[in-house]
Formats: structure tokens, C-alpha cells, sequence
């Protein structure tokens, strides 16, 4: 019984170092960097590991640590390899340095991550100078490959990933002269932006779309445009960094004829993290972009439960109901409903919205039944507020799509 | 005029054009010298071309252009296979939206005759949907052009360029001609950063500023007006939706906005046509981009579903005149070759052989080389053709090519050590993505940009 693994990052080593445990015979994970970890390996803050090691570790010990514990439980990590094809029903065909191969697992878990919508995905107009990139990017050239990344940098974006990359800028020895955000306020922690008013006084434009580039060769201003008054300004800079706006790496999902959820862009999938492909499965930052590190790797630890199970015979549910979400929220997931009723991973589903609200009251409908009405804990746009899964045992099998809406925003 | 001057001929500008005629002159047993401002060749113009073979069956009857286009596109046929430059010849369809393009649909195929365009048939609105079924609502029907094609606008330079100077070319990017003056005795004298270069002959192929190099001389016969086309580049899982070259009913001002799949299995959306003041104005503008997606939206509404991979502008070369300024000035020795807009790509080679002519027609001595063409051929960045880490042969030979360092695009660690190597060798990163492909996919470097910049930091020291 051989399951491959596509991602050797939280996600996809977590499932591996489960699936060991579940002593399943052949776990083969297939990563194309040449290290293992995913991108933990160049998140060099702290903070990773809390909920799946119960430690708090940095990204690069994270992904050393896991990258260990995944070899040492049996799992075959094919570093430098990657998949170069595949089909609705095919076999897959790895691509590595030792050459061409075609492998046809009995179970396939689908970890591969996701990565930052670039500036031309955007559609920013402008020049094309040097000097913008990603936080993906930026990251690697600073703590990968220790070169310059500018002086004045801006960073477009406040989540999380931003305020990382404003750590990561002073470490490279680059000023931050601003952070944008089109949205009202910043949604990472109160304490992450109090930290960095503190220590880099980075102002921050809320409200502020990027609206040009211009520079040659090097970018040398930036336009930003007010959304409120339309007013237009330029910033001084040698470097802007696109940050957060998440976008799975779905591309193999995709030509493998996975359905795709709308919403989160991932491959849909139900609450055993079974895509709509037998025998296959989808965890992690796929499934919905962008968790930490260690959400991401339960997600792996739940879907490599399930897979084990599979590749034991378990049955595999033909019949798929959809869960739909309206605006303003995004997306939901998992997104489908088959089988009996299992827990999703953490217990919980996850939900993201366009807007703020502190203390929505959410409704859980199918065929204009209420199944759960309730408060869930606030939804902040680039973060998941959870909900609880305890309403899925009241959804008819043989019913339509289910569906969530915030009637309320608190 | 020295006795012996620097070179025979001179060159200036390496695009298409430039390095076109560059190869067709060394050929012969010349000394040729080509003259780049720009830190590469191809990377003007050239690079940001909408990629079409062109047969020229919509090109003015009786022009030079129509007769350089539909000769062009023959020799590149040719040529290309034989060298390695990506060609797909996925055939074209002139889409008409409303009775009055419906209209137009006889004068097309009645200048398409004029130029020896035999291949051409209209398409009504059920056979154009079975065959093109992303297509939005609305079409009336289509002329088939069943020869027109793709072709990498960045290797077909490149493989140019790498002849010639295997040849014997004396290739020298960074090198902006500051002013040209008609030296005592005869010849030119160029003045370079390094110094001066004397040379016997001269060919101006300066693209946008053609028109400069031609007035230094004394000439007035023509103004550049850059022409800007901004194009929209998308993600590779939109390419199932397009099968043929999606064209527009053309009007007197443009060709209209092409939907059109390109040789890296991507989908272009684009050009705008915008008389800019600046040569050097490739940005691209909110408007263009909110007038392509509007275009895309109603050509191809499934298409703005897809992610974005790349937005890009080119300046054309566009003159007051309709036609391309080629001119052989005899007594001087000088041919300009100006004016030359985006079917310059198709119609490289034959506007190299027409220069040829003209210049020995004028008195330069052709002698054909001994043991003629050299044997080389480029690394293939096509989907049509096997990729290197497609090719077992290879990765056996040298693991390298087994080991992909860009993920969207699949270009190998071997690849990208062949260019920074190359007879031409790439020397920044837009060099490295023309020659590889690397960095040109969806991620734009998330994941393999800062390899990248360290390979071209290791290069560099």
C-alpha cells in the first residue's frame, strides 16, 4: 500500500509522520524545494509549533524539526523531485534528478500549499522595475540567501504576513516607509501592530489602494489613491513588498480534475478532507489560503487519518452535498458534506469574510430549514473565525446544498 | 576615413530587426559589428511583441511591408524548426461581432488574394462556436486563416544574434550610439561610450529611434511616434479555452484586441493602441487594463475568471507613413531601416535579405563564407516542442536537467546555467527569464526569485 504525499511543507509533513504512525506501509512525500519544511524554512520569527508540537519554536527550527521527525518515522521524503503531470484518472509523473517516473499511489494527499498573489495578479499598473516582490520572496533573499533588498521599502497589505515582512525588511537593513491596506483597519493582533508602531513607527494607510508603480530600472515612487476621497499621492521607495492576498497552488488540483470550491479556490472538500476524486485527499494552505503553520499541519495530521482508513478499505461517499456561504463571507471550509457526519479538523470549520464584525450572529440553513443559529466569534477579513461542527449530524442526506450567512453582525 | 576602418559594417540596434540582418551579413566575409543600446538583445521592442506569424494576408496590397511580411513568414518557417525557435501553428479567426465587421469580410479576403493569401474561408457562426466554444455571445461568423501562427518573440532574436556571432559578429550590448558623423573619404564614425568606431558601411536599425540615427545623417524622411500596446498575460489554466488566434475586424486606426494562446501555453489578451510622447513609456495604465479586461470580458467572458500572470507594454515603431522607411542611401553607404512595426517579427529574415540585396546592389562586396552556417541550436522554451526536464536523454546525461528550480514554468537548474553560459549569455534577470522562462510563471518569483538573484549575484562577482 504506497500514499504520496505532494508538499513537504507542515501540512504535508504532518499527514507523513500520521500516516507512519497509522504504520502505513509506503509513505512517499514529494517536495520540490530541495529542503523540506515548506515556508516555514524562511519564516525566521517565532511563534510556530504551538498547537500541533506544543512548543513554540522559530519557522526554521519548525521545519528542521519536522523534516526529522517525518524521516525518522519511516516516511521516504523525495526532496528536489516535483510532480510534471497528471490527469483526471492518470498516474502521476515525478520529475527529479534521477529522472522521469510514474507512480500510482492507493492513497494521495495533496498538501501543496499556496503562495502571494503577485503585483501583476493585482493588475497594479506601472513600469516593471527591480524591486518588487512578495514576502515569499523577500524572505528567502534575507534569511536563504543573506543579499540586499533596498533601503525604502512599502508594504502593501496588514495581516500577519505583512507585519512579517516588516520584521524581515529590518533584518535585511531596509527601512519600511509605510503599510497600506484597502480595508478600514489592520487585521493582524492588536499586539502585533502596537509592537511595530513601537519599534519601527511604520505609519500605516488604511483605507489606501496602490494605484502605480513607476521607476527604471529600480522602482522609484509609488502612486497611492485614497478610497475614500479619490485623493492620489506619491511615496518615495526603492522596493514594494506585496504581501498576504493568499491564493492556493492549485494547479495540480486542477489538471487532476478535482472539483474546486469557488470561495477558497482549494479543491472542495468534506469534513475527512476527501476531495471529489476517489482515493484522494487535500490538507493545508490548498485547502483555503493562508493559515499558520500549525493549523495547516493538523489539517495534514486529520486528512492522513482518513487516507489510512481509505487505503484500509473504508468505503468511499459518492454523494456530495455542497456548503455554500453568501457575502460577506468568502468562503467555508470544508466545503462538503458526504458520508457519515465526521468531524472536521480541530472540530471545527473555518470561515472568512470581506468585513469586519464583532460579534456576528451566523445561520446554518438547508431547503430553507434552520439547522443552527448562533454567535460566532468575530470575523476579521484575512483571518478564519471558527465554527463548530456539532450542527452537521442535523443535515438530510438526501437534501440540497447547505447554506451560511451572517444575519446579523454583532 | 581610416585606411582600414573598425569594421565593415556597422549595425545599430539588436532587436528583431538588427540581429536579423546581423546573421544575414555573416554569412558572407564581412566584418560585422552590432551595436546594442540596451543590456541585451531583444529587449526593446522586440520582446514585448504580440507574437504572431504572420502570413501578411492583411497587410496593404503592394506595400514593401506586405511583401516583406508574406516572404518573412517563409523563411521563418523554415528557419525556426531548424534552430530551435518556438513556432505553433494553431491557424487564426477574424471574428466579426456585428453586421457592419460582417461587412468588411469580403474587402479582407480580397486584399488577402492581392497578397497571395490563397488560404482564407469564411466560417459561419455554428462551425466558428463548435470550434472556438469559450467564444462570448454574439459572434456572426469568421474568416479562417488557417497558416497564421505563434513564435517566440524572445528566441527568434536570440538565435539571430547567436549565429551571427558565431559567425565572427562583434556583438556590444550596453552600447548606445551617442552620435554618427559621414567620416572624409567615405564610411562613418560612430561614437560610442568606449570611444569611436569607424565603419565602411552602415545599417540603422534603431527601431524607436531610427528616426534620430536617420536625421544625425542628415536624413528627414520619417518620425517615430511610439505606439503603446499594453497586453495582458494569462495563467496557463486558461489556455484550454482557446484553440485558434482570436482576431478582430481590423478599423484605420488598429488591428483591434486579440485573444491568442501563446508558444509557453499561456493566453494573451491585448494590444491597446495609444500614441505615447515618450520612447521609453512602457507602463501600463489603470485605463488600458480596464479597457483589455472589458475586451476579454465580452470576447472570452471565461477568460477573467483565470489569474493574471503578467501585464506588459511595448512601444511600436509607427511613422506618419503606412508603410516600413527602408531606404539605401548608395553614394554614402547607409541603409536605413525604419519604421518597421509589430509584423517586423514575422517579416525579419526576408526585410535581412532585402537589406542584403540592397547593399550589394550599393557595392558591398558578398563573398560567401567558407564552410558555411554554423551548427548550433537553442534550448527549446516551447510547450509544443519537449522541454529539457521532459527529456530522459538529457537528465541522463546531466542530472541538472532533472532538477527544476522555477516551478510554474519548469526550467531546470541546468537551463539556467546554459544561459548565464550561453554564446549570448543572459546578464540580468530579464535575460534570464527570456532565455528560460524562469520567473515568467504565475508565482513571479515567489518561489524560485531569490535562487534566482543569488545565481546572478554568484555571476557577477
Amino acid at each position: 500500500m504506497t500514499v504520496v504525499v505532494l508538499g513537504g511543507g507542515p501540512a504535508g509533513l504532518a499527514a507523513a509522520v500520521e500516516l507512519c504512525r497509522l504504520a502505513t506501509r509506503d509513505v512517499i512525500v514529494v517536495e520540490r524545494e530541495v529542503d523540506a519544511g515548506g515556508i516555514p524554512r524562511h519564516a525566521q520569527h517565532q511563534g510556530f509549533g504551538i498547537r500541533d508540537l506544543r512548543r513554540p519554536l522559530s519557522g526554521p527550527a519548525y521545519a528542521r524539526r519536522y523534516a526529522s521527525i517525518a524521516a525518522g518515522a519511516g516516511a521516504d521524503i523525495r526532496t528536489g523531485t516535483m510532480v510534471t503531470s497528471w490527469s483526471p484518472g492518470g498516474p502521476l509523473e515525478l520529475t527529479g534528478p534521477g529522472g522521469r517516473e510514474t507512480i500510482d499511489p492507493d492513497a494521495l494527499i495533496l498538501a501543496t500549499g499556496c503562495r502571494e498573489r503577485p503585483r501583476s495578479a493585482r493588475l497594479v499598473p506601472g513600469s516593471r522595475p527591480e524591486g518588487v516582490m512578495t514576502t515569499g520572496t523577500l524572505q528567502q533573499l534575507v534569511y536563504l540567501k543573506e543579499l540586499t533588498v533596498g533601503e525604502r521599502a512599502l508594504i502593501v497589505g496588514a495581516e500577519h504576513v505583512s507585519f512579517s515582512a516588516l520584521v524581515t525588511l529590518g533584518h535585511g537593513g531596509a527601512t519600511a516607509v509605510g503599510m497600506t491596506t484597502e480595508l478600514p483597519r489592520h487585521q493582524t493582533l492588536g499586539l502585533f501592530r502596537a509592537g511595530a508602531a513601537l519599534r519601527w513607527r511604520t505609519p500605516l494607510w488604511t483605507r489606501t489602494a496602490v494605484s502605480a508603480i513607476h521607476g527604471r530600472p529600480r522602482v522609484e515612487e509609488v502612486e497611492l489613491t485614497d478610497l475614500d476621497s479619490g485623493a492620489t499621492r506619491t511615496v518615495e521607495c526603492d522596493t514594494v513588498v506585496f504581501t498576504a492576498d493568499w491564493i492556493p497552488d492549485h494547479e495540480l488540483a486542477v489538471i487532476g480534475g478535482l472539483d474546486m470550491d469557488p470561495g477558497t479556490r482549494g479543491p472542495a472538500v468534506d469534513a475527512a478532507l476527501r476531495t471529489s476524486r476517489e482515493g484522494v485527499f487535500a490538507a493545508g494552505n490548498l485547502l483555503h489560503a493562508a493559515e499558520p503553520a500549525d493549523v495547516a499541519a493538523l489539517s495534514g495530521r486529520h486528512a492522513a487519518a482518513t487516507a489510512a482508513a481509505h487505503v484500509r478499505g473504508s468505503a468511499w461517499p459518492e454523494h456530495r452535498i455542497a456548503i455554500e456561504c453568501e457575502p460577506p463571507l468568502r468562503w467555508i471550509s470544508p466545503n462538503v458534506l458526504s458520508g457519515e457526519p465526521s468531524s472536521p479538523p480541530r472540530g471545527s470549520f473555518a470561515l472568512r469574510s470581506t468585513e469586519f464584525a464583532s460579534r456576528p450572529r451566523v445561520q446554518v440553513t438547508q431547503d430553507d430549514r434552520t439547522i443552527w443559529d448562533g454567535r460566532i466569534s468575530k470575523l476579521v477579513p484575512g483571518r478564519s473565525a471558527r465554527l463548530a461542527a456539532g450542527w452537521t449530524a442535523a443535515v438530510d442526506a438526501a437534501g440540497g446544498p447547505v447554506r451560511v450567512r451572517v444575519v446579523h453582525r454583532g | 576615413m581610416p585606411e582600414r576602418p573598425d569594421t565593415d559594417v556597422a549595425i545599430v540596434g539588436a532587436g528583431v530587426v538588427g540581429c536579423a540582418i546581423a546573421r544575414e551579413l555573416c554569412r558572407f566575409d564581412l566584418r560585422v559589428t552590432l551595436l546594442e543600446a540596451g543590456p541585451d538583445v531583444g529587449a526593446g521592442t522586440s520582446k514585448a511583441n504580440t507574437a504572431l506569424l504572420h502570413t501578411g494576408f492583411d497587410a496593404k496590397p503592394g506595400t514593401l511591408e506586405a511583401r516583406l511580411v508574406a516572404r518573412g513568414y517563409e523563411l521563418l518557417s523554415e528557419y525556426a524548426p531548424r534552430v530551435g525557435i518556438p513556432v505553433e501553428r494553431t491557424g487564426a479567426l477574424l471574428v466579426a461581432w456585428t453586421e457592419e465587421q460582417a461587412a468588411e469580410f469580403p474587402a479582407i479576403l480580397d486584399a488577402a488574394r492581392a497578397n497571395g493569401s490563397i488560404d482564407l474561408r469564411t466560417v459561419g457562426p455554428d462551425e466558428l462556436y463548435s470550434r472556438e466554444p469559450h467564444l462570448g455571445p454574439g459572434a456572426n461568423g469568421a474568416i479562417e486563416v488557417a497558416r497564421e501562427g505563434l513564435v517566440c518573440p524572445f528566441t527568434t532574436p536570440l538565435a539571430y544574434a547567436t549565429e551571427a556571432v558565431l559567425s565572427g559578429c562583434d556583438l556590444r550590448r550596453s552600447t548606445p550610439v551617442e552620435s554618427v558623423s559621414r567620416a572624409e573619404g567615405g564610411g562613418f564614425t560612430l561614437t560610442l561610450p568606449g570611444g569611436e568606431l569607424s565603419t565602411r558601411w552602415l545599417v540603422n536599425a534603431a527601431g524607436l529611434r531610427s528616426d534620430e540615427i536617420d536625421r544625425m545623417l542628415g536624413h528627414d524622411g520619417f518620425t517615430v511616434t511610439p505606439r503603446r500596446g499594453e497586453l495582458i498575460v494569462f495563467d496557463k489554466l486558461a489556455r484550454p479555452l482557446v484553440r485558434h488566434i482570436v482576431l478582430a475586424v481590423p478599423t484605420k486606426i488598429t488591428k483591434g484586441v486579440l485573444i491568442a494562446p501563446t508558444v509557453f501555453g499561456n493566453v494573451m489578451l491585448g494590444p491597446t493602441a495609444e500614441d505615447v510622447d515618450r520612447k521609453d513609456d512602457t507602463a501600463s495604465s489603470r485605463s488600458g487594463l480596464d479597457y483589455l479586461m472589458g475586451e476579454g470580458g465580452r470576447i472570452m467572458p471565461e477568460l477573467l475568471q483565470h489569474e493574471v500572470t503578467a501585464v506588459y507594454a511595448g512601444l511600436r515603431a509607427a511613422t506618419e507613413h503606412a508603410d516600413y522607411q527602408v531606404a539605401m542611401h548608395t553614394p554614402e553607404g547607409y541603409a536605413c531601416v525604419g519604421g518597421i512595426r509589430s509584423t517586423g517579427l514575422s517579416a525579419s529574415m526576408a526585410i535581412a535579405e532585402h537589406v542584403r540585396e540592397q547593399l550589394g546592389e550599393a557595392g558591398l562586396r558578398l563573398e560567401p563564407k567558407p564552410g558555411g552556417p554554423p551548427e548550433f541550436r537553442m534550448p527549446n522554451i516551447g510547450e509544443a516542442g519537449a522541454r529539457a526536464h521532459q527529456r530522459d536523454d538529457l537528465i541522463a546525461s546531466d542530472s541538472e536537467y532533472g532538477r527544476i528550480v522555477c516551478f510554474c514554468e519548469r526550467v531546470t537548474s541546468g537551463e539556467i546555467r546554459d544561459a548565464l553560459a550561453a554564446t549570448v549569455p543572459a546578464v540580468d534577470l530579464d535575460g534570464l527569464r527570456r532565455r528560460t522562462r524562469a520567473h515568467m510563471g504565475r508565482c513571479q518569483g515567489f518561489f524560485c526569485g531569490a535562487e534566482l538573484a543569488a545565481r546572478l549575484d554568484r555571476e557577477a562577482r
